[in-house]
């Protein structure tokens, strides 16, 4: 099945990588190839072929220039929140309506668990439970999106760092509030001075408020590089058939696409858990502040 | 030398993509290298050791990525 996956994926990419064919000739296949990968003002439907998607105007406020155009990730991005709700809605109510579940709650059911017991719970105790349909929206939203790529016709959504910045700036807006929940908004900006003297304040706050933004921006970097290198890797393989224009070379190449595209879908699903353990991590390591400050009166059973 | 920059750049891609990938081959051979030992000497734990032994190898790989994402950006501009 992955086969005639691999050999669909191939065809979409020999039906407009023909010009490809003709720009390795001028020693700019790459620029050719990645076209693929990055994000562009058109998309690829099946049977309708490539249709243009409409510009919109640039925005100006107050010195931004925002552009509102309809790019090809934008347009996966919709699907795939569309898909979610779509999904979520349905195993919620199929988990509703009986006990034991059975088709997509069964299947859902087996997911949440999991990020209940193995993300949730283990990092932030039991006061994460109301942080539960952050973590999940995160896992399935990720999943969808990095999945998304691997279908013919598909487009990582992720592989494009704005999406995966305005995901890492979420997760920062998520760590700090959970923290300032937890700890109480004098504790959290005591923890930002790190214990010195105040005449050290000056240069100690700066310095933990720089370090507050590393983490969601390790968390940008690593999901958008796991999924743009794979895809690279992918497109570039593929090239090695538009160099030597023959037949015969291509069976090399698509075995070495299938073995990569299998551990594309391996890495899909890690990098989703990734993200989401990480951030349930980071935020539990504000909660736990929150319990050592407060030790007098509780009692803690585990 | 006399190269130009553009072929200076894909010069530097190339090389500094070999170093990241050997620096992420080593980190991620010793921990795994640890965890197999872990695993083998208390089976009961494998799980948990597995789970942590992905969250540090995923972190290592963040930080190959910074220098992959550098790579690229030289090589295509």
């Amino acid at each position: 099945m992955q086969e005639h996956t691999q050999t669909l994926q191939a065809a979409s990419d020999t039906a407009h990588a023909a010009a490809a064919g003709h720009a390795a000739e001028g020693g700019n296949l790459f620029g050719e190839l990645l076209h693929h990968v990055y994000d562009a003002h058109e998309i690829d439907l099946p049977f309708i072929g490539v249709v243009e998607l409409p510009h919109f105007a640039p925005v100006h406020i107050g010195g931004l220039t925002i552009d509102f155009s309809l790019t090809k990730h934008v347009i996966f991005l919709w699907f795939a929140a569309l898909f979610l709700i779509v999904f979520a809605v349905s195993a919620a109510r199929s988990l509703a309506a009986r006990p034991v579940p059975r088709g997509i709650g069964n299947f859902a059911e087996a997911f949440v668990i999991y990020v209940r017991d193995e993300i949730c719970l283990p990092n932030m105790g039991p006061a994460g439970m109301r942080y539960m349909p952050y973590l999940l929206t995160t896992f399935f939203f990720i999943l969808i999106m990095n999945l998304c790529g691997l279908v013919p016709y598909g487009a990582t959504a992720t592989g494009n760092i704005s999406v995966t910045a305005g995901l890492a700036l979420i997760a920062f807006v998520m760590i700090q509030l959970s923290a300032i929940r937890a700890q109480g908004i004098g504790a959290y900006l005591k923890h930002l001075t790190g214990g010195v003297h105040w005449a050290l304040w000056p240069i100690m706050v700066p310095i933990e408020i720089l370090g507050l933004f590393t983490k969601p921006f390790a968390l940008m970097i690593r999901l958008f590089a796991n999924m743009i290198g794979g895809h690279i890797v992918i497109v570039s393989l593929l090239g090695m058939i538009f160099i030597f224009r023959n037949y015969l070379v291509a069976v090399g190449p698509v075995f070495f696409v299938l073995g990569i595209s299998m551990l594309e879908l391996f890495v899909a699903f890690l990098q989703a858990y990734i993200f989401t353990m990480l951030t349930s991590l980071f935020m539990g390591l504000g909660m736990v502040h929150a319990h050592e400050e407060g030790g007098q009166g509780h009692e803690h059973e585990h | 030398m006399d190269m130009q920059p553009t072929a200076l750049g894909y010069l530097a891609a190339g090389i500094g993509a070999a170093l990241t990938v050997i620096g992420a081959g080593l980190g991620i051979g010793k921990l795994a290298a640890a965890a197999m030992e872990a695993s083998g000497r208390q089976p009961e734990v494998a799980g948990q050791v597995r789970t942590s032994m992905l969250i540090a190898a995923a972190l290592i790989e963040g930080a190959t990525f910074f220098a992959l994402a550098i790579c690229i950006i030289l090589a295509t501009k």
